[in-house]
């Protein structure tokens, strides 16, 4: 009989109720906030996905009605603007906010003077509201008392911006606005990155006479790969989600031009009241985000398995 | 001796084309983040100019001049007099509901994200893992999802049009975020810490309070300034869960900009949106070098 047998062999005491308690303790302080992330991930999730298969129009019904509703979303013309404006909205935001990132990044790297003050200056926006930010920006679009009215005050009478309220050009005025928000963020986080390489390699090149431009590409860029695809993540959620910046700004229009799909949803379930089709609509809105993650944090879980594995 | 002397003007032009090429490289780098400080100041300028502008000056000259008069009546209207929908209090009732709403919810949720933290990272038990992964999720799920839902749980608990609302709402939804910047902070407290103190006899709680808690001051601040500005300017919930007098300052702000019939009050709409922008802003101003440190430190791994 071995050692360990024996133990389990004698009968346990019967323990305290304090120790009993205490043992219980985590389970307990942990269950409420279990159960509630619980409900909100699943039975939400599951809730909606079940009123956009039904009939539901003004008030949830629980009659099925299998795929309509999604049939109907994806033949109307204005579902179809919003998805187009996603696509491209998140394309030239994550992009250009990643872009300018870097670059501020890159300068404020240069051992300048009054680091602090620069960085507050360009990440002061992340503290703000996209509706602060989406008024505001939409006054200085204003053809009438914003930019355009400024320059033509210097004198070019001719002169003309007036972004936001043409139906081709508003959803650049979106973008910008987006990328001048978000970029400071972008920037915090490379920055970070280039500080957190290893100082030896730049040195070693430095020794091997590489140029600034070259150690940046060979070197340091390489090495802060997969803060590049953290970021174009991050930025991706948020673009998946805008609906404030629009609302703000442009309220989707002029027309419908500007419309995304956080709008569409909103638009459907409490101005029009066809809930079930804007359930269908936050479905594809969770479907469009799924397909970012779930590949992204398979990645994340490879990679530390690969990291792990090797060190 | 003549090729030496050729040899000392060539290295002193040398150094005065490589001091001259530092100069324009430096040149360069202060330009162009000198451009892009302009490029994101201005809009603020603009808004804090305009709120001491008189509004006619403004309909005059356009939103982007120098200003010509100053006057602070903007500010005293948009706090308590301008109408917004009907009602003529100025923003100070949803200032208020604002606050009422992200002190609580704030408060709220990072504390119970601090526990949810410890536990999972220094009391794991089987399975515990899995359903970190759970409660991760739901950083991920847009709102839209839970519009629907929320609002049958909020109709049921008399909770609709109500800032109580609110922060039950954005107290469930912060619990993913606040659990997974608490979690990954402790996740770096050496675990024998912990297993010293509790050969020690100390229990649940007591390891909290005198070990976990005195070091926890970094993620704590990082999770507090991160619920408070993001719930603070939240608007989805705010614009479609309540309305009127219970809306919180970012639906009347919209609220407020839409409803310029005549005359664009731009002074008083400056002076508004500050007030909206300001305490996020200030708490960024105060915590924000805490913030970007602990956020690149661990919170978003």
């Amino acid at each position: 009989m071995s050692n360990h047998d024996l133990i389990l062999s004698v009968p346990a005491p019967a323990r305290p109720w304090r120790e009993r308690l205490g043992s219980a303790m985590p389970l307990l302080v942990l269950g409420p906030s279990l159960v509630a992330s619980f409900v909100y991930v699943f039975v939400f999730t599951g809730w909606t996905l079940y009123i956009s298969i039904s009939n539901s129009s003004l008030l949830p019904t629980y009659g099925l009605v299998g795929l309509d509703n999604y049939a109907s979303l994806w033949a109307n013309r204005r579902w179809n603007i919003a998805y187009n404006n996603l696509f491209l909205f998140s394309g030239f935001y994550i992009v250009g906010s990643m872009a300018v990132g870097l670059l501020l990044a890159i300068l404020i790297d240069q051992r300048v003077r009054g680091e602090a003050a620069w960085r507050t200056i360009f990440l002061y926006p992340l503290a703000v509201s996209f509706i602060v930010t989406g008024t505001v920006w939409s006054w200085l679009y204003n053809p009438v008392d914003g930019i355009q009215a400024m320059v033509r005050g210097f004198g070019w009478t001719s002169f003309s911006f007036a972004l936001a309220s043409d139906r081709h050009y508003a959803i650049y005025a979106v973008i910008i606005t987006g990328v001048w928000q978000a970029s400071g963020f972008a920037m915090a986080l490379f920055l970070a990155g280039l500080r957190s390489v290893d100082q030896d390699l730049v040195k070693a090149a430095q020794i091997d006479g590489a140029s600034t431009f070259r150690i940046y590409r060979k070197v340091l860029l390489p090495t802060i790969a997969p803060i590049f695809l953290a970021v174009a993540v991050i930025q991706i959620q948020f673009a998946i989600k805008t609906f404030d910046l629009v609302a703000a700004l442009t309220k989707g229009g002029p027309g419908i031009s500007t419309t995304f799909p956080a709008i569409y949803v909103y638009d459907l379930m409490f101005q029009r009241g066809q809930i079930g089709e804007g359930a269908a609509a936050a479905i594809m809105m969770l479907a469009a985000l799924a397909v970012v993650l779930v590949p992204y944090s398979f990645w994340v879980v490879w990679r530390r398995r690969k990291e792990a594995g090797h060190g | 001796m003549a090729d030496a002397t050729l040899d000392q003007s060539l290295d002193h032009r040398a150094a005065t084309v490589a001091a001259r090429r530092h100069f324009l490289t430096r040149l360069v780098i202060y330009g162009l983040l000198v451009v892009f400080a302009a490029i994101y100041l201005i809009p603020l300028l603009v808004v804090v100019l305009n709120s001491f502008r008189d509004q006619q000056e403004i309909a005059r000259n356009g939103l982007i001049s120098l200003p010509r008069s100053f006057r602070l009546d903007a500010w005293g209207q948009a706090w308590s007099t301008y109408c917004i929908g009907g009602t003529c209090e100025g923003m100070q009732r949803n200032f208020y509901n604002s606050l009422k709403m992200t002190i609580p919810a704030t408060i709220i949720s990072t504390a119970v994200g601090a526990m949810n933290g410890y536990i999972l990272s220094k009391w794991r038990f089987r399975g515990s893992e899995a359903l970190f992964t759970c409660m991760l999720l739901g950083v991920f799920i847009p709102g839209q999802i839970s519009l629907m839902p929320w609002a049958f749980i909020l109709g049921n608990l008399g909770l609709s049009n109500s800032v109580y609302g609110l922060v039950l709402i954005h107290v469930i939804q912060g619990i993913s975020f606040t659990t997974l910047f608490c979690r990954n902070y402790y996740v770096s407290i050496p675990d024998d810490l912990i297993k010293a103190a509790r050969i020690d006899g100390a229990g649940f709680w007591r390891i909290f309070r005198k070990i976990i808690l005195p070091l926890s001051s970094p993620i704590l601040i990082v999770t507090v300034i991160w619920q408070f500005t993001g719930i603070w300017n939240e608007y989805l919930f705010g614009v479609v869960f309540t309305s009127g007098q219970q809306q919180p300052i970012t639906a009347a702000l919209v609220a407020l900009t839409a409803s310029g019939t005549n005359v664009r009050a731009y002074d008083v709409m400056s002076a508004a949106v500050l007030i909206g922008a300001l305490p996020p802003l200030l708490i960024y101003l105060f915590g924000g070098k805490y913030f970007v440190r602990g956020l690149t430190q661990g919170a978003i791994k």
